[in-house]
């Protein structure tokens, strides 16, 4: 008998392409797909089920579809259309409450995947420069998506204590970006110029959207000789982009404003929708956030394609250049370098950073 | 910067005659040392030969200038294709960092340029025992803390930087405070420094890094002038059981002549508990001169490199050993602390 894989979320865009490309693999029977709205994207033949998890139902829908591998991808950190925070927040922490409840009646059930974020480890001065997983918190997240995160572990931790029997797989993922993303950072980074926190340039990890889907195969199915797929990963591209390169690197100028006005400027635009630049966004783009990947390369035995430059690399193909394309600034430059050379004198070369 | 009044000169050297050509032999000497070598074999003769040709007025003279100011007009090219393409690395963000946001690049070219004349004009920095640093394999650099403002730190870094025969870069585990501080985090991290934090250290040992660590913390760059050079107590002994669990050797490193560049005569604790700081220091000029009063007081410099101890004889559950701690602790502090008596003793003055 083949596996039945149940899926949550599959009306982000994450969410439909894991479900068509697990489809497609030999040893899965069937996929049932589930949310609350029906997504715009077709799902490669799953079985689409229109399901609020928030809702006892999911209980009834992992009864009946006979599951024996469920895969939570809706902790997330943007609402889908229209509903604020409160309705989000929910969904992420109600809505794994109930699908953890309904899994933990389930008599089928062997596999347990959970799209968790780096987010856990917060940001702060005082945290060590490389997060492993198991570095506590110097200060846990007070508010938001990264909130959720936390309380959702939480959670997947109580049930695999009651349900030792499932292999429950948390995995941590760094920002994800990549031609579709709809991460908030997604959104920051689409910002015509970007406000920056004076005096700190942050370290930023990301992770492409491909190893994101990679991953969650990995996590889904039974595990690879040598490897093992329980437990908790931190998945993320390898090498540190600071925010810096990266605005260079998009073409987007920055706007340094003093921590106080980017909090305000950050509150004012949540009010106007524009963006969601929440409190613990504008921590990571003050302090940035790092994370060790060894177990996720040694125990997950996964080997990301992308690393953080490449994924940033396409995020940028994707999106086109900005008010400043690199390639610009790069011909400016040689055309100072092509004028002649007598009278100009030294280089001021100490104005790159 | 010298090279720009040096290129004029040779634009309309023919109209100048023999006074340029004097003006213009000086320029090439002072701009001797700065020259890549490839162009140095082909014109560039050495300072003595210039400053006798100079003096002589040789029918040949028409042929010699031209040819070196060419010379001087390609090695100028070569140092403004360099910088050009430097800007346009940074510029479009075309550069690497590791995971604690060093960016070597930036260190090397700008950051290192800009303290250098602080290490070799206004400290004047002498360095003893480079050869007790291992050229390779991480190894952990134990030093006093002095100073008020933390400097000692980045001149143990340049000192390394410019004399190591392996070209090593330390890597220095700073105070929280450091990270806290905007403007102050960013340059730290660039320079490749991190959180003085067990987690921090183990990491870059693992790589193979050179760490640097001032175990007194703020116990020892406060502390009051009249208990200089009087080491404090050295926290408790976490980078001995981190060089432990690494077998990394211990080079302990004794800096004299930081200790006076701000003598805190005292310590204004309100305003610190206002501000946050561990201390905010009075000397005899800050805060009375204002930006005057901060400037540091000229000393001339040793840093003393010691003989390395090595960590790596012992078994693998001697970092959880105290006893063995405290003792490697102590020994390290000794030498330290001999170290600096000895190089006291030797010192002519505080100033030369």
């Amino acid at each position: 008998m083949g596996k039945v894989v149940l899926v949550t979320g599959v009306a982000r865009q994450l969410g439909g392409r894991f479900v068509r490309r697990i489809q497609r693999d030999p040893e899965v029977d069937r996929v049932v797909a589930v949310d609350a709205v029906r997504p715009e994207h077709h799902l490669g033949g799953a079985d689409f089920v229109q399901a609020d998890i928030r809702q006892p139902t999911i209980a009834r829908v992992l009864a009946e579809s006979g599951a024996d591998t469920v895969v939570h991808l809706d902790v997330t950190g943007t609402p889908l259309g229209g509903g604020g925070r409160a309705s989000l927040k929910e969904t992420n922490v109600i809505g794994t409450m109930q699908l953890l409840g309904a899994c933990q009646k389930s008599p089928n059930i062997r596999r347990l995947v959970v799209k968790s974020s780096t987010n856990v480890y917060g940001s702060a001065p005082r945290d060590p420069a490389v997060f492993t997983e198991s570095t506590p918190p110097k200060s846990l997240p007070s508010g938001g998506f990264a909130k959720d995160t936390v309380e959702v572990e939480g959670y997947v931790r109580g049930f695999a204590r009651r349900r030792p029997d499932v292999a429950v797989c948390v995995l941590r993922f760094a920002n994800i970006l990549g031609p579709a993303a709809d991460t908030p950072l997604a959104s920051y980074f689409a910002l015509p110029v970007l406000p920056t926190v004076f005096g700190y340039d942050p370290r930023l990890q990301f992770v492409h959207e491909d190893d994101v889907v990679e991953v969650l195969r990995i996590g889904a199915h039974e595990p690879r000789r040598g490897t093992l797929n329980s437990g908790t990963f931190n998945i993320a591209g390898d090498g540190v982009l600071l925010l810096s390169q990266c605005s260079r690197r998009l073409g987007r100028p920055t706007v340094p404003l003093l921590l106080p006005a980017v909090t305000w400027a950050g509150s004012l635009m949540r009010t106007l929708g524009m963006s969601d630049f929440s409190p613990e966004q504008i921590r990571l783009l003050t302090h940035g956030r790092v994370v060790a990947t060894d177990q996720m390369r040694e125990t997950l035995g996964f080997t990301p394609k992308y690393s953080t430059a490449e994924t940033f690399a396409d995020f940028v193909r994707s999106r086109g250049p900005g008010l400043l394309p690199p390639e610009t600034v790069a011909r400016a430059v040689d055309r100072i370098a092509a004028l002649p050379v007598p009278g100009s004198g030294h280089v001021p070369a100490h104005g790159a950073d | 910067m010298a090279d720009a009044k040096v290129i004029p000169f040779d634009d309309d050297h023919r109209s100048r005659g023999s006074a340029a050509s004097r003006r213009r032999g000086a320029a090439g000497r002072r701009q001797g040392g700065t020259r890549p070598p490839a162009a140095v074999g082909e014109v560039q003769p050495l300072p003595g030969t210039a400053a006798a040709r100079e003096d002589d007025p040789v029918t040949g003279e028409d042929e010699q200038p031209r040819e070196r100011a060419a010379d001087r007009e390609g090695g100028l090219e070569q140092r403004i294709a360099s910088g050009l393409a430097f800007l346009r690395r940074r510029l479009t963000g075309d550069y690497e960092v590791d995971d604690f946001g060093y960016d070597e690049e930036l260190t090397d070219q700008v950051l290192m340029s800009l303290l250098r004349p602080m290490y070799e004009k206004y400290f004047r920095v002498e360095v003893k025992g480079i050869e007790n640093i291992p050229s390779e394999g991480g190894a952990l650099i134990v030093a006093n803390h002095s100073g008020t403002v933390p400097v000692d730190g980045l001149m143990m870094q340049v000192a390394v930087h410019d004399h190591h025969p392996a070209g090593r870069h330390l890597r220095l585990l700073a105070a929280d405070l450091v990270f806290v501080l905007p403007v102050v985090n960013e340059l730290a991290r660039k320079l490749g420094h991190t959180l003085a934090c067990a987690e921090d250290a183990e990491r870059l040992l693992a790589q193979g890094e050179l760490v640097g660590v001032m175990p007194e913390g703020f116990k020892g760059i406060g502390k009051p002038f009249s208990e200089r050079y009087k080491l404090q107590r050295f926290g408790r002994g976490g980078f001995v059981s981190t060089a432990l669990r690494h077998g990394a050797p211990i080079v302990p490193c004794s800096v004299v002549g930081a200790e006076e560049i701000y003598p805190m005569i005292g310590n204004a604790k309100t305003l610190a508990r206002l501000l946050g700081f561990p201390y905010f220091p009075l000397t005899p000029t800050f805060p009375w001169l204002g930006p005057l009063g901060a400037i540091p007081l000229p000393t001339k410099w040793t840093i003393q490199f010691g003989e390395p101890i090595p960590t790596d004889g012992y078994p693998p559950e001697a970092a959880e050993d105290p006893m063995l701690m405290f003792n490697l602790t102590d020994q390290v502090r000794e030498q330290i602390q001999h170290t600096l008596y000895k190089l006291l003793v030797q010192r002519r003055s505080v100033f030369f």
